[in-house]
């Protein structure tokens, strides 16, 4: 059963994550996912102190809001003339150290492990398990992914012709009236509570990965946004299932066996694709050189 | 024996798996301001740049006076697209212009005095004296397009590659950079321009390319540029308004080819 | 008050805040020329890319020797720096995504062996721990000594190729003109970006190096328009980062002192916002402030003089 559920929460966070991850990697922005996952510490741990438990919805609402104060002070500095990938470094390293200082100042005794914050153990997710009326259904971590992944799912559907051409080409959107800044903000917020809903329970850096690596493997795999969606998650969920196994075959780390994977399936499709791969276009071109050389 | 400037040999570029370029052939005559023109993905940027080697070719040769480029670096000076590089770099149009002496100074070594009043000198032939110490962001268009042309001239070559160096810049600029070409030529130099106006060719340029993909002509500009070798180049998308003066053309079709640069870049 | 001054006299102290003040330094001029060449988030790639190095060389040696651990992280930074470089020629993903894409899975795979580490009873790995948010304090004299060392080689090289990274920076396509090695010199930069995560993460840590390079550069830009100008300030800017964020940490309060740092450095890149000349939003409050005192007395000329006319 506890395979069942570790399984399943690795497919959700693949799944939530791989949506929102497509308009990041089109719109240039997939370092942001990185951005807002470390930047959230200080929001963890102040709701923390103020709470006083890990267990708290508080903890989850303070992370969301430090996240889209990351993502505001980000927009800002870029609109100020700083190149986006400076202002992204910037905000995120001054708000994880401000958190990283917190943690060492305030919680040394307290059980608030800055590694399981980071690294997150998807193992342990069966055993912390939500309660109504005294009935046991299921995991909290299925729960808070499942929410964020079907938050996603339902705004995205709504409004996908709005964010479609948001990434494209928002100088248009913003012509014919779609108000770009309100879907930035939108997106951001998404990526925000994906990353926030994960990470507890799996670790920033397996959120990280799912945002960025199965989207970029389906972008070269085809050249329609909605088939690149569907492809991710699929990717996403593949890569979950298959490093699970792996990790338990040679019994590491699940969430980084996860990562691992979906790496190698994105380093299959860099060489592979038909349409893009590496090796094909090498063919290609010795073909036509074979061609030019005749034709003289 | 006397070498062309520039002598290209068979040669073709693939971008991905389209061809861009097939099977180029030309010699450059010496001493002459040379046109290029096409429409919108001839190939024109890609030409050069592959001539110069910035990109990979397929196939074919080339030789600059004679030699491969590699040995002949300091005779080429190169004025790359306006929009290939960042204005926003922390540096002030005195600077860019001595960046056309690096070549000649070597690794590790600073410029120094001569290259500062080299510079200062190939400013003033742009008219861009006064802006020496401007921030290059504050430039305007045809001012960037000018820093280019003086970090050309400071390069001291004799012969001249120039990408579209007419692109979004003002009338007063486009007729300053002009008299300088021609200037250019009288001292006996050679220069190659990449350019997208039509209307001006004749009144510009002695020789003129006519590019897509493969060559189409190469010649005096007075026998080259008819309205039967334009419709040959520019096949369907162009209009004759009048047939006995081609400086009267419309390309018709998806714009002119002012978009052309962004496409091939 | 006499702690910190009995601090300043040890010498074991002296030099830790000497080598942590080299290292800001190199790393601020380094990150400079990230910054200029749109690199600013490399050294984030590469500083956790360097996990798996640093495990397959505990791994293979099965001792804790840092030598053997930079090693390891060096050759796992520059695998990446190649893997970074191979998708974005060779494929439609852009730069942002290959390195998050290195980042993670470099650093997955750096998990997966950490793991390994832990459970095959080789078990104690606080050594590796320790990479994960520097404590300076706890830094070996040697290792110092190396790190202050590796600085000033990485600041000698920056300022003697200045003028050859400058072009490159500014205008990669005339370089190759010119003849520059550009695909080298690019791998060389980034080979130096690698060298400084490299020696910077003991003493900073894997998350927060990044800051290191990027923070300084980003608040040198607020004050000047000049590259030479602003290669030294955020070399400045780093070496008082490093200097101050260490002496707190020393001072026997036990924070890490990575993230001390990066908090000087923010602090300075908030002074830099606020208060830079031109740039600053303090200045160019101003400066839109007295534009509109200047327009609303010409139209109130202007509407003045009509008045009179109609009159």
């Amino acid at each position: 059963m506890s395979t069942f559920w570790i399984v399943l929460t690795g497919a959700l966070v693949a799944s939530a994550c791989s949506i929102v991850g497509c308009f990041l990697v089109l719109r240039k922005m997939a370092m942001i996912g990185d951005a807002i996952s470390h930047a959230v510490l200080p929001g963890i741990v102040i709701a923390f102190l103020i709470g006083g438990s890990r267990d708290s919805l508080l903890m989850l609402l303070g992370a969301a809001a430090i996240g889209l104060l990351a993502v505001f002070l980000i927009q800002w500095f870029h609109q100020s003339g700083v190149p986006s990938d400076a202002s992204i470094g910037v905000v995120f390293t001054a708000l994880f150290a401000a958190g990283v200082v917190l943690v060492s100042m305030y919680t040394r005794d307290i059980d608030l492990d800055l590694d399981c914050v980071l690294y997150g153990e998807i193992a342990y997710v069966p055993w912390n398990t939500l309660q109504i009326a005294g009935v046991d259904i299921g995991p909290k971590a299925v729960w808070g992914v499942g929410l964020a992944l079907l938050l996603s799912v339902v705004l995205i559907a709504a409004f996908y012709k709005q964010f479609k051409i948001c990434s494209f080409d928002p100088a248009m959107a913003a012509a014919v009236g779609i108000p770009v800044a309100l879907f930035h903000y939108l997106l951001m917020g998404l990526v925000s509570v994906s990353t926030v809903a994960s990470f507890e329970s799996v670790g920033a850096i397996l959120v990280v990965g799912m945002l960025v690596v199965p989207p970029a493997t389906a972008y070269l795999l085809t050249e329609k946004l909605g088939r690149m969606i569907v492809y991710s998650v699929l990717i996403g969920c593949a890569s979950s299932v298959i490093g699970y196994f792996a990790a338990s075959m040679l019994d590491a780390s699940i969430a980084g066996s996860m990562i691992s994977i979906a790496g190698g399936i994105f380093l299959i499709a860099l060489l592979f694709s038909p349409s893009h791969g590496v090796v094909l276009r090498k063919i290609k071109q010795k073909q036509m050189v074979r061609q030019a050389s005749i034709a003289e | 024996m006397h070498k062309s400037p520039l002598s290209i040999h068979g040669l073709s570029v693939a971008y991905q798996k389209k061809p861009v370029l097939r099977d180029i052939t030309f010699e450059v005559p010496e001493g002459n301001l040379i046109g290029i023109v096409g429409p919108n993905g001839a190939g024109k940027s890609t030409l050069i740049k592959a001539a110069l080697g910035l990109i990979p070719r397929l196939h074919g040769e080339v030789t600059i006076y004679g030699k491969p480029y590699a040995k002949q670096r300091k005779l080429v000076g190169y004025v790359p697209q306006r929009e290939s590089v960042d204005w926003d770099f922390p540096t002030n149009a005195l600077d860019v212009v001595m960046m056309g002496r690096y070549g000649h100074l070597g690794w590790i070594k600073r410029p120094g005095s001569a290259e500062k009043k080299l510079a200062l000198e190939c400013l003033a032939k742009v008219g861009m004296a006064d802006y020496a110490g401007r921030q290059i962001s504050q430039l305007s268009g045809g001012q960037q397009q000018r820093i280019f042309l003086a970090r050309a001239l400071a390069q001291d070559a004799t012969l001249y590659v120039m990408d579209e160096p007419f692109v979004g810049v003002d009338a007063a600029t486009e007729k300053a950079i002009i008299t300088l070409l021609n200037e250019l030529k009288t001292q006996g130099k050679t220069v190659l321009v990449v350019h997208h106006d039509l209307a001006t060719v004749k009144e510009y340029f002695d020789w003129v390319m006519l590019l897509n993909v493969r060559l189409v002509a190469f010649g005096p500009t007075e026998p080259t540029f008819t309205a039967q070798k334009l419709q040959e180049t520019y096949g369907g998308r162009l209009t004759m308004l009048d047939r006995e003066s081609p400086s009267a053309l419309i390309v018709n079709g998806r714009s002119s080819d002012v978009d052309g640069s962004i496409h091939l870049a | 008050m006499s702690t910190a001054l009995y601090i300043w006299l040890d010498p074991n102290v002296q030099w830790i805040l000497f080598g942590s003040m080299l290292l800001g330094l190199s790393s601020g001029v380094i990150g400079s020329f990230a910054y200029l060449r749109k690199q600013s988030l490399m050294g984030d790639a590469l500083s956790h890319a360097a996990l798996p190095g640093v495990c397959i060389a505990f791994m293979l040696s099965g001792s804790k020797s840092i030598g053997l651990f930079l090693l390891g992280a060096a050759v796992a930074g520059v695998i990446a720096t190649f893997g970074i470089g191979f998708i974005t020629r060779n494929s439609r993903v852009k730069q942002d995504a290959a390195l998050a894409i290195v980042l993670t899975v470099f650093f997955g795979i750096g998990i997966v062996l950490l793991t390994r580490i832990q459970h095959s009873g080789n078990g104690n790995q606080s050594g590796l721990d320790k990479f994960l948010f520097g404590q300076a304090a706890s830094m070996m004299l040697s290792d110092v000594m190396i790190m202050a060392a590796i600085s000033l080689v990485l600041v000698t090289v920056c300022s003697l190729l200045f003028k050859e990274f400058k072009l490159l920076s500014f205008d990669p396509g005339f370089a190759r003109g010119i003849g520059y090695p550009v695909a080298f010199m690019d791998q060389l930069i980034m080979f130096l970006i690698v060298v400084a995560v490299v020696v910077g993460i003991q003493a900073v840590g894997v998350v927060l190096m990044s800051a290191l390079l990027i923070t300084p550069a980003v608040s040198a830009r607020y004050w000047t328009e000049k590259l030479g100008m602003m290669v030294v300030l955020a070399g400045l800017f780093g070496a008082l980062s490093g200097l101050i964020g260490t002496f707190i940490s020393a001072s026997g309060n036990n924070l890490p002192t990575g993230p001390l740092t990066v908090l000087v450095a923010t602090a300075v890149f908030a002074l830099s916002v606020a208060a830079a000349p031109r740039r600053g939003v303090i200045s160019k409050l101003l400066l839109r402030a007295s534009v509109r005192t200047q327009v609303r007395r010409e139209q109130a000329e202007v509407s003045g003089e009509r008045r009179n006319r109609a009159v």
